[in-house]
Formats: structure tokens, C-alpha cells, sequence
């Protein structure tokens, strides 16, 4: 029986893909492999880039894009998409900055309080109104730029200089940069909610089928406004972190296309932008392969032009990696 | 075609299987899910490419390597899921792709008279400027139909063109066929109905497990027989009923006089449903009976919440629910298997584990997180009481056969142990096999108390399986029949009421598409 089953089925050829594939469930085996590639042709060919420093220099580049990301992973699996994270870190790093006169903890407060109210609209126009999302999240990106500079008295560049809050940019714990820290928790709890919780169930059911979602009692209001919600929280603490390390809120600089950079990771890192299928951790591997192409090709000092075209092509490769297969 | 291969990786689809198509002919092709009905057609359509094999058109060897090809060919292929662009119109869906052009711009005024003549011609009492997506079911099967002849199919593939279409409108499309096949067209009808195989076909072609078991003519050929050739099982194992509904009578008449589980009053909502009134108690399985558009589906997801009722009142036992949402339903203790199972029913890219407890997720969850082993237990149970195959609980719903989906979303609301369940279409496009298992668990769990409310299109279904059946018309209840009167002529002089019969399908093809 064994014998026979072996010759109708002979098993395939054990390529690298493969074994990757085993290791790697789902489609971010394309983005892991492309990583992996990618750290060690630069730790070969790239002066300097296998050191400590130049590594952990990557990671705290990458952290801010990845907190944008993971939300912009939530939001990409309800099938929606969302323009607005940009804006909204603008808007935090704004009112955190006038606020710092009250307290570092009453201003970090409200400016993710001030930035999650953005998501809650997001998702509360996409959810009842049936606006479409890309729509509705190109409104908040375009009137929450201008929001940010509002509150921080017409667009001036508001300086800080509280030592607390600057240390959520630039402070470390334990040799680990903070934003860094942030960062993993962030992925930490993300992977906790969609594979653990009904909360993720609901959010991928949402995105696989709507209609039948609701039907089977999923809350879909309820998730599409969350994930918005949270989608915002995270660029809110983005915003904080960037303006910590600034040590000033540009409200018109801050975040500016980071929409860009979070979607172009998740879509790197193999989250169907069609919904119903999502991997965090794709996400940051997405968001790591962007980054480490951006460090070593500055570092070759190849023109900053060259460096996006090679960022496009990644993209396009990655896409066309997770392409549905055909018969 | 001789000696078609097909393989998927390492799973052999189709081996060596011959059809030939004569003139004129009808040829049904049947077989259970999975036997490789829907692989073959691929590859005479262009689809798929066999492994190995000949096609041959009209003695010619040929090689389609698109489905245009085949299409240029005149083969087509109109699916039992309809592609259509909804908001064009039917002249634009007719010339899609082959627009009469007047200096290279489309032609309209020609464009709309070539459709209509076509139409004319088909006996589709059809305009030919209407959008499209503004028409039902069946009359956008007949613009795809239309598209096929307007190719100059020779070869016209129906893929259960059926499964969607009321009683009437059956008899058009089978009027349309009979004009097809006089013209010389060859067609291949795929159906799991069998009244319709008896009725147009002229032969039979019977897959199983993808090898061909017999082509044989139709006239001769009992249907038990048949049927044993679909299933591969000697005569004698066979039931003598189609449906496996059995000894349901007996604990229906018991529970007639139990207090009403569900109660319907003058519910309306929207244009289709205006004043139903019905009542569903434990134990009984209630068939709701209408053509389409008669309000069944309406109804049932009125009394679900799906969408809202504008007018009349839901009770569940003693207590007024009137459902604003599906949410409240569910709470209530009602659990609801749309009609369309791709749509409203599986969430394709999730596993069988996650489809199964969707619904039940409530009860599996502390302070929001799922706990895997209460899961893992409840999926064990449901899949091995309803039999749901598959390689394990982790394979995505979408790769299983659509009685296996049927199961698992069976199970998704037998796992929130619900008091009423309603079933709209609970067989519809599902194996013979598959069919049998799910009647008889909806008899079974009928049996232990639940009330259902099944709607179904197939009257056999609705005679043999119902405890009483109440017959909707225009959004009305207009007939009820329990016990002895519950008969396929009876439904039907209910559904039909003054209309004409039918019989008459020239004159029912002027009524359904005037």
C-alpha cells in the first residue's frame, strides 16, 4: 500500500522554496526568503553593514513604519485600506506638543486620544455610511494635514524640549532603542488579537465575506470601527516617537507618504489587499525588507532615484510572487 | 472527445473519458460532485488543457488554448454562475467584445438592432437596451444563452443552468433549448435535476470519480438505474424515494398541537413581501412553497433580521423579537443557511474550523479570547456527526465540494444549539450523495425538536419532507397543506392559482418576460 501510494505520488523534489514554505505557513514565505537574501548579500557586499550599530540603526528606522503597518494589516484584512495614517501621526506630534506644558503623560494622552477620534470617524463613515474606505481615508489625510497644523499655531515647527517625552524617540532599555521596544509590543499584541481572539476572527471573516459575516452575527460595524480605531492609535504613537526624536512637531513633514511605506510593507509581506487573509509578522518583514534596501543602498551611496526604483521593483516582485495560482 | 487525461498535481480529474456530441442532440451530462463534469467542460471549452487526448469538432482534431478560442470556434459555455457585466446593457453584454463599429466607433443603433433580432428570433421577449444587473435570474441566463448563439455556437455547454430559476422559468429556458437543438445545435446539460434530464435530453453521460461509466439514450433508461450508475451502488441498496426524507409524518402529527415556536404576523417589507403569516412549531419541518419572486426568501430573512420587516410582528414562543438585525435572531436562538452558499454563506479563505464556529464564537470565547480546545472539541463533534470530509479541520472552506460547505455551515449553527433553523435552498447544487445526508439530518434534528423552516424549490423535497407546507403568491400566503393534502399537484395549483398552466410554456415564456 505504502509502496504504491509513493509510486502515484512521487514526492517532489525538495527545493529551497519548498523548505521554506514548510517553515514559513501562508504566503510571507516570498517575503522571509527575499529578507534573508537580501541581509546577507549586504552583510557580504556592503561595507559596514553587518555591524551592531548599522543593525540596530535599521531596526530603529524601521520601528515607526511598522507601528503604521501593523494597524494598516488590520485595516488591509477587513478589505479596506486606510490614507489617513500620516495625517494622524502629523496631528499627534501637534497636540502632544502644545499640550507638553501640562505633563508629559496628559499630553501623550491626548494627542492618542485626539489621533484615535480620527480612526473612530474613519470607520464610523465606512461602517454605516457605506462610504468607501479609500475615499473616506483620502478625505481625513488631506483635512487631518491641515488639522495638524492648526493646532500647532499655523503650521509653525512647535520646538520640545521635555526631556521625558524625548526619551520615547531616543531613550533605550536595557541597550534596546525605545521606539523599537514600542514597536514589539505593538506586533506582540497585534498577533495575540488575530490569531487568539474573536476580535481577529471577526476581523478576517469580515474581510473574507462581509455579507456573510453578518449574517453568521459577526459585529461588522462594530470591527470595521475598531480596526480603523486602531489603525490610528498606532500612527498615533508613530507620530509621538518621530516627534520625540525630532524634537519638534513639523506639522507638515511628520508622516508625510508613510500611507505609502505601511502599504507597500503589508503588501510586501503578503497580505491580500483583497481581505480576509493577513499576517502580522509578513508585515514586518515587509516593513524590514523596505528598510534594509534603504539603508544599503544609501550606504553604497546609490542615488536616492535608484533607491525607489528598486523599492517599486521589490514591490511589484512580491506581488507577483503571491499572485493566485492557476491551473 | 476520446480519451481525455486531466491531472492536478498528483489527483488524477479526468482519466481516458470519452463523449461524442451528435447534431441536434441534447446530452446530459451528470454525476456526483467531483466525478469531473465541470473538468471536462473546461477543456472543451478552453479552459483548462487536457494531459492528454483528442478533441475533435466536426472530425477536425483541434487545440483550444483560451476559452476565445473555443468561443471563435463555436463552443461555448454558459455557467451556472452567470458572468455578466450588470451594468450594461443586453445588447452591449450580447456584442460584447464584437461591437458592430461604423468608423471605429460602436455602432448603437445597429448594435441594438442585431440584439433585438436575435432576441426575436430566441423568442426572448427581451429589451435589448434594459441594464443588464435590473434583470432576474433567468432572464440573464438567457442574455448569456443569447450571447452563445450570437457566436454561432455550434457546441452550447448549460452548467445546471436551472438552479436558480422557478418552475416557469424552467420551461422557457427548455422551450429556448428545443429551438436550439431543432437549428442543429449540439448541447451539453449539466443538471442535477432529474425531471429536466427526462424531460429535454436526448442522451446521458454518466461520470464517476472522473472515468466515464456509460452513455446511454435516455428513453429506456429507468431512473433508479440511473442513479445506480451515478452512485456506483447495485439496484437493491437503493431507497425507493428520491429524497431521504422517511418517517417524518408520524412525529409531525404529534407536534401539531405543541404551542407555535416561531410565529410570522402580516410581516411586509420591501416590494416582494406584503402579509405573511405563518407559524412554525417544534419538532416540524415547515415548507415554505413559491416561485421565484413569490416572497419565500424574503420571508425567511425578514424572520431573521437579514432585512429589515416594515410591517408585522416576530414572535419566538411567548416573546416578541421582531428582529432588527441578524445578531438579535441569533440570540434569540434562530440560526439561518442562506440560498447562496459562495455570497452569504462560507468565508472562502478561512478554514472549516473557523467557518464551523462563527456563529458560536460567543460561547467559545472568555474575556475575547478563543479557547482552542473548547473549539477543537466542538469542530471533532460537528464534523464527525455530519460527516463533513475533508483532509483535516484546517483546509479552507473553498477547496471542499459544495455538499461538504453545505455541512459545515449546517454545523455553524447546530454548534449555537439554536431552537429554529431556517434552511433556504438546503440542496440546491449539491451531489445526490450529500443531498441525502443532509435531508436526513434535517429529519433527524426535526425529530429531537427543532423547528425548521425550509424553503425549497423542488417539490419532491418539499412533499416528502415537509410536515406541513404553506404556499406563498405575490408576497402573500395564499395556501396551507398538511398530512394527506401536501401533494406536488397541489403545491403547484397553489403557486400557479388562476395563471396559466404550466404546461404551456410559449404562453408562460410571454407572461415571465412581457
Amino acid at each position: 500500500m505504502m509502496g504504491q501510494s509513493l509510486e502515484l505520488e512521487p514526492e517532489p523534489a525538495a527545493s529551497p522554496v519548498r523548505h521554506l514554505r514548510r517553515l514559513v505557513p501562508g504566503p510571507a514565505y516570498a517575503a522571509v526568503g527575499t529578507l534573508v537574501l537580501l541581509v546577507v548579500a549586504n552583510a557580504l557586499f556592503t561595507p559596514n553593514f553587518a555591524t551592531a550599530s548599522n543593525l540596530w540603526n535599521v531596526l530603529l528606522q524601521v520601528s515607526t513604519v511598522t507601528l503604521a503597518a501593523v494597524g494598516m494589516t488590520l485595516v488591509i484584512a477587513t478589505g479596506g485600506i486606510d490614507l489617513s495614517v500620516g495625517s494622524v501621526m502629523a496631528i499627534a506630534g501637534a497636540v502632544a506638543s502644545v499640550m507638553l506644558g501640562r505633563g508629559v503623560i496628559v499630553a501623550v494622552l491626548a494627542a492618542c486620544v485626539v489621533g484615535t477620534l480620527v480612526g473612530v470617524l474613519n470607520g464610523t463613515l465606512i461602517a454605516t455610511m457605506r462610504v468607501q474606505p479609500i475615499v473616506v481615508t483620502l478625505a481625513t489625510l488631506i483635512a487631518g494635514r491641515g488639522l495638524a497644523q492648526v493646532i500647532s499655531h499655523e503650521g509653525e515647527l512647535v520646538a520640545i524640549d521635555d526631556a521625558t517625552f524625548m526619551s520615547l524617540g531616543r531613550g533605550h532599555l536595557g541597550g534596546v532603542p525605545a521606539p523599537v521596544i514600542i514597536a514589539l509590543v505593538a506586533v506582540g499584541i497585534a498577533v495575540f488579537l488575530l490569531r487568539a481572539t474573536a476580535f481577529g476572527r471577526y476581523v478576517l471573516a469580515t474581510g473574507g465575506n462581509p455579507a456573510a459575516a453578518r449574517l453568521a452575527g459577526v459585529p461588522v460595524r462594530r470591527t470595521l470601527i475598531s480596526v480603523y480605531a486602531a489603525s490610528a492609535f498606532l500612527a498615533s504613537i508613530a507620530g509621538l516617537i518621530v516627534a520625540a526624536r525630532l524634537g519638534a512637531s513639523d506639522a507638515a513633514k511628520i508622516g508625510q507618504s508613510m500611507e505609502l511605506d505601511a502599504i507597500a510593507a503589508v503588501v510586501v509581506g503578503g497580505t491580500a489587499l483583497s481581505g480576509g487573509r493577513a499576517t502580522i509578522l509578513g508585515t514586518v518583514v515587509g516593513a524590514l525588507i523596505m528598510q534594509v534596501i534603504a539603508t544599503s543602498v544609501n550606504m553604497l551611496l546609490v542615488p536616492y532615484a535608484w533607491s525607489l526604483a528598486l523599492k517599486a521593483a521589490i514591490i511589484l516582485i512580491a506581488v507577483y510572487l503571491q499572485r493566485p495560482r492557476r491551473v | 472527445m476520446e480519451a481525455i487525461t486531466k491531472r492536478f498535481g498528483g489527483a488524477t480529474a479526468l482519466d481516458r473519458v470519452n463523449l461524442t456530441l451528435e447534431r441536434g442532440e441534447v446530452h446530459a451530462l451528470v454525476g456526483e460532485n467531483g466525478a469531473g463534469k465541470s473538468t471536462l467542460v473546461k477543456i472543451m471549452t478552453g479552459v483548462y488543457r487536457r494531459d492528454s487526448g483528442i478533441v475533435a469538432l466536426e472530425g477536425v482534431p483541434v487545440h483550444f488554448r483560451t476559452p476565445a478560442d473555443a468561443q471563435h470556434a463555436g463552443v461555448c459555455a454558459v455557467h451556472q454562475d452567470i458572468h455578466i457585466l450588470e451594468h450594461r446593457s443586453v445588447a452591449e453584454n450580447i456584442f460584447l467584445g464584437r461591437e458592430p463599429t461604423t468608423w471605429g466607433f460602436v455602432d448603437w443603433r445597429r448594435m441594438i438592432a442585431n440584439a433585438s433580432a436575435l432576441l426575436e428570433t430566441l423568442g426572448l421577449n427581451l429589451d435589448a437596451r434594459a441594464t443588464a444587473g435590473s434583470l432576474n435570474t433567468a432572464r440573464q441566463q438567457m442574455v448569456a444563452i443569447a450571447r452563445g448563439v450570437s457566436l454561432g455556437a455550434r457546441v452550447l455547454v448549460l452548467d445546471e443552468p436551472t438552479s436558480s430559476l422557478s418552475p416557469r422559468e424552467v420551461a422557457i429556458l427548455h422551450d429556448l433549448v428545443a429551438r436550439l437543438k431543432a437549428q442543429g445545435t449540439a448541447i451539453v446539460y449539466i443538471t442535477h435535476r432529474f425531471d429536466e434530464l427526462y424531460a429535454i435530453c436526448d442522451r446521458v453521460t454518466v461520470l464517476r470519480d472522473g472515468k466515464l461509466v456509460a452513455t446511454r439514450p435516455l428513453a429506456g433508461l429507468e431512473r433508479l438505474d440511473l442513479v445506480c450508475l451515478m452512485l456506483g451502488k447495485p439496484r437493491e441498496q437503493l431507497r425507493a424515494g428520491t429524497t431521504a426524507f422517511g418517517e417524518h409524518r408520524t412525529s409531525a402529527s404529534a407536534a401539531s398541537t405543541a404551542i407555535p415556536l416561531l410565529q410570522v404576523e402580516h410581516v411586509a417589507s420591501g416590494s416582494k413581501l406584503r402579509d405573511v403569516t405563518l407559524q412554525v412549531r417544534s419538532g416540524e419541518i415547515l415548507g415554505l412553497a413559491g416561485l421565484l419572486g413569490s416572497g419565500r426568501t424574503e420571508t425567511a430573512r425578514a424572520a431573521f433580521g437579514a432585512d429589515p420587516c416594515d410591517e408585522g410582528a416576530v414572535y419566538l414562543g411567548e416573546r416578541r423579537i421582531t428582529p432588527r438585525s441578524p445578531d438579535d435572531a441569533i440570540h434569540a436562538g434562530v440560526g439561518f443557511v442562506s440560498e447562496d452558499r459562495k455570497r452569504e454563506g462560507i468565508i472562502p479563505e478561512l478554514s472549516i474550523r473557523e467557518n464551523l464556529t462563527l456563529a458560536a464564537l460567543p460561547q467559545l470565547t472568555r474575556f475575547g479570547v478563543v479557547s482552542r480546545s473548547k473549539q477543537r472539541a466542538m469542530v471533532e463533534t460537528f464534523m464527525q456527526r455530519l460527516g463533513i470530509k475533508a483532509t483535516s479541520a484546517d483546509q479552507r472552506i473553498r477547496d471542499l465540494s459544495g455538499g461538504n460547505q453545505q455541512k459545515v455551515l449546517l454545523a455553524r449553527w447546530l454548534a449555537t444549539s439554536p431552537r429554529l433553523l431556517i434552511l433556504d435552498e438546503p440542496t440546491r447544487g449539491i451531489d445526490i450523495g450529500a443531498k441525502g445526508e443532509i435531508q436526513a439530518l434535517v429529519n433527524g434534528l426535526a425529530a429531537e425538536g427543532l423547528g425548521v423552516l425550509m424553503i425549497s424549490s423542488e417539490l419532491e423535497e418539499l412533499v416528502e419532507g415537509s410536515s406541513r407546507v404553506v404556499v406563498l403568491r405575490d408576497g402573500r400566503n395564499v395556501a396551507e397543506l398538511t398530512g394527506r393534502d401536501i401533494s406536488q399537484q397541489a403545491i403547484m395549483h397553489a403557486m400557479a392559482d388562476d395563471e396559466a398552466e404550466p404546461s404551456a410554456p410559449v404562453h408562460a415564456a410571454d407572461h415571465l418576460l412581457a
